[in-house]
């Protein structure tokens, strides 16, 4: 090798690595251009957009293509002029429509989760108990919805939910109701879809984190004699508690800034905040106000997933 | 109250809640009648007007298309980043990678399609490329988010693939690029097959980072389907859903039929 080798080359994982021979035709190191692709392409789609998101959210709506402001222009004496400003951020605090989108949004992903907690966390345990080939069965039986069609599964409500929907006909053949109930385009609904298409995201790291505990905990609680709920309160669940926060942030998470669902399912007064996103960009066309409301939206989500991030680490190094 | 019992009955009315609206689907696709709901006598003219609706046919192509470029690139892109994170120890830049490559997972969609759809817009604007939406914009997004997913799958079976083995190369001689093709590559097939297949289904099924970034004339059969679907239930809509869940449920049960009988073969070998 002529040149000095790097440190960075030293804590490769390769250490015997005598030839460089790319680094020697080309300058520089194949190691080099193996990072640089994949980082250059996320820099490029993935973080950049960002700051471009955040520049726009700073114009204002313009009759032009695009259709928003400069940031910069020359002013009448050809100095440049910076003619960004908070507005539109101004705005989102100052309308209650926006402040009530987010709270909302937040409302009903938490509801949701909370039902697709207690909806997945029997499953779960079940598929984790289950001896072979029984298990992979089931499991199959769960991510098999996944890989159809998000839409058609939403859309698969839309027959349930209607006024001449399934359950509104067996409701009015048993007789429980004399008119037919209004489901769609409810808040109700909403939920039930949130909780429907994300259920395998709740039960996958809920079976994970079943499975790997040990038997020998239940043999032990039962030999002291411990019915099974208390078995299950006292030694099940609290030892199921990180595949509890993870499947709950892989739905709660996404389930903010849900736009498929409230489109489909939810009425007029259903407000979730990629809704509104949504309608802002493409029925008002209003891009800077849609850019702003997804910076805010950003700071929602990123907030619980750094601590999502940081939890699932500690647990990681404690072992 | 028999405990015994609890658990099965718990597990099973979620199971019945997780099939019943996709056997109705079913179900409707072949009824006579328009509406969905009230059964009029079994017919298939639903799948006669899907397979003459020119509209559907081309979106389908579209998406078809799509998705094999966005799952191969993803692929490809997926692969390198899983590799340089599992292997390379320590450089320049690592946290932003490991960030750039785990935040598009939870990324709201919304907030992806918007925040590329005016990356584009600008760069147009600036150096005139791409010029104007279409296929081409909604390959590099979906590239862009199915990365991510091929990534994570990489990367865990980089990490548990046993090292020797390509210690073992390197110490016959072997070169970095040889060992990677040579040892690596055919370890982690099974995780670069499973992560192709899963940005293939993300790619298919995207509707909202789809109809952000895509343009006229690319309308994919997601962005077809929600305009047909918002205006109410239409039993054409339920023939598609039949025809994808009878592949995907197909595939699922070959895949799984393979899987269980390697695990016997390699049972029966110890």
């Amino acid at each position: 090798m002529s040149a000095p080798a790097s440190p960075s080359d030293s804590a490769t994982e390769t250490p015997a690595a005598p030839r460089a021979p790319l680094r020697s035709r080309l300058g520089f190191s194949g190691r080099t251009l193996v990072i640089a692709v994949p980082m250059l392409w996320l820099l490029l789609f993935f973080l950049i957009p960002f700051f471009v998101l955040g520049r726009i959210s700073l114009s204002d709506p313009m009759l032009a293509r695009p259709p928003y402001t400069p940031l910069f222009d020359r002013g009448p004496d050809g100095v440049l002029e910076f003619l960004g400003d908070l507005e539109n951020y101004a705005l989102l605090w100052a309308d209650t429509l926006y402040r009530n989108a987010y709270l909302s949004s937040i409302g009903i992903a938490f509801t949701s989760t909370v039902f697709a907690l207690l909806i997945g966390y029997p499953i779960a345990y079940y598929i984790a108990r289950s001896p072979e080939p029984r298990r992979t069965i089931l499991l199959l039986l769960v991510i098999l919805p996944f890989w159809t069609s998000f839409l058609l599964r939403v859309y698969a409500w839309m027959g349930f939910l209607q006024r001449e929907g399934l359950i509104n006909s067996f409701l009015l053949w048993v007789g429980v109701v004399d008119a037919p109930l209004q489901m769609m385009q409810t808040t109700f609904a909403v939920q039930l879809g949130i909780v429907y298409t994300y259920l395998p995201f709740m039960i996958l790291p809920l079976y994970a984190n079943l499975t790997k505990i040990d038997d020998a905990f239940f043999e032990a609680a039962a030999d002291l004699g411990a019915s099974p709920l208390v078995t299950f309160l006292t030694v099940t669940l609290p030892l199921s508690i990180p595949g509890i926060i993870a499947g709950c942030m892989l739905v709660f998470i996404p389930a903010i800034g849900e736009y498929v669902i409230p489109a489909l399912l939810g009425g007029p007064d259903t407000l979730m905040i990629g809704r509104v996103l949504w309608d802002e960009f493409f029925s008002a066309r209003d891009w800077p106000v849609a850019a702003s409301v997804a910076i805010v939206m950003l700071f929602l989500v990123v907030a619980p997933v750094m601590w999502l991030q940081d939890y699932l680490d500690r647990r990681g190094l404690k072992g | 109250m028999r405990k015994g019992w609890t658990l099965p009955i718990l597990a099973g009315l979620g199971f019945v809640f997780l099939y019943a609206p996709i056997v109705a689907l079913v179900v409707f696709s072949f009824n006579e009648s328009r509406l969905v709901t009230v059964w009029a006598g079994f017919s298939t003219r639903w799948y006669v007007a899907l397979f003459t609706d020119r509209q559907i046919l081309n979106a389908a192509w579209v998406s078809l298309q799509i998705a094999v470029a966005s799952a191969t690139l993803a692929s490809i892109l997926g692969v390198l980043a899983a590799l340089v994170l599992a292997r390379f120890g320590r450089f320049r830049g690592r946290l932003l990678l490991t960030g750039m490559t785990t935040a598009p997972l939870v990324m709201p969609e919304v907030i992806t399609g918007l925040s590329l759809l005016l990356l584009f817009v600008s760069m147009e604007q600036l150096i005139g490329w791409p010029a104007g939406r279409g296929k081409l914009t909604v390959i590099i997004a979906h590239t862009t988010f199915c990365l991510a997913f091929v990534a994570v799958i990489a990367q865990s079976r980089l990490r548990d693939m046993d090292k020797s083995l390509e210690e073992a190369a390197q110490d016959l001689g072997a070169g970095p690029v040889r060992v990677f093709f040579d040892v690596t590559l055919p370890v982690i097939a099974p995780a670069i097959v499973a992560g192709w297949l899963l940005a293939f289904t993300l790619s298919l099924d995207d509707l909202v980072i789809a109809s952000f970034v895509s343009g006229p004339g690319a309308s994919t059969l997601p962005m077809v389907v929600f305009s047909k679907v918002r205006l109410g239930v239409s039993p054409d809509v339920n023939a598609l859903a039949t025809i994808i869940i009878a592949f995907v449920a197909v595939s699922v049960a070959l895949a799984g039929w393979l899987l269980y009988r390697q695990a016997r073969r390699r049972a029966r070998r110890e």
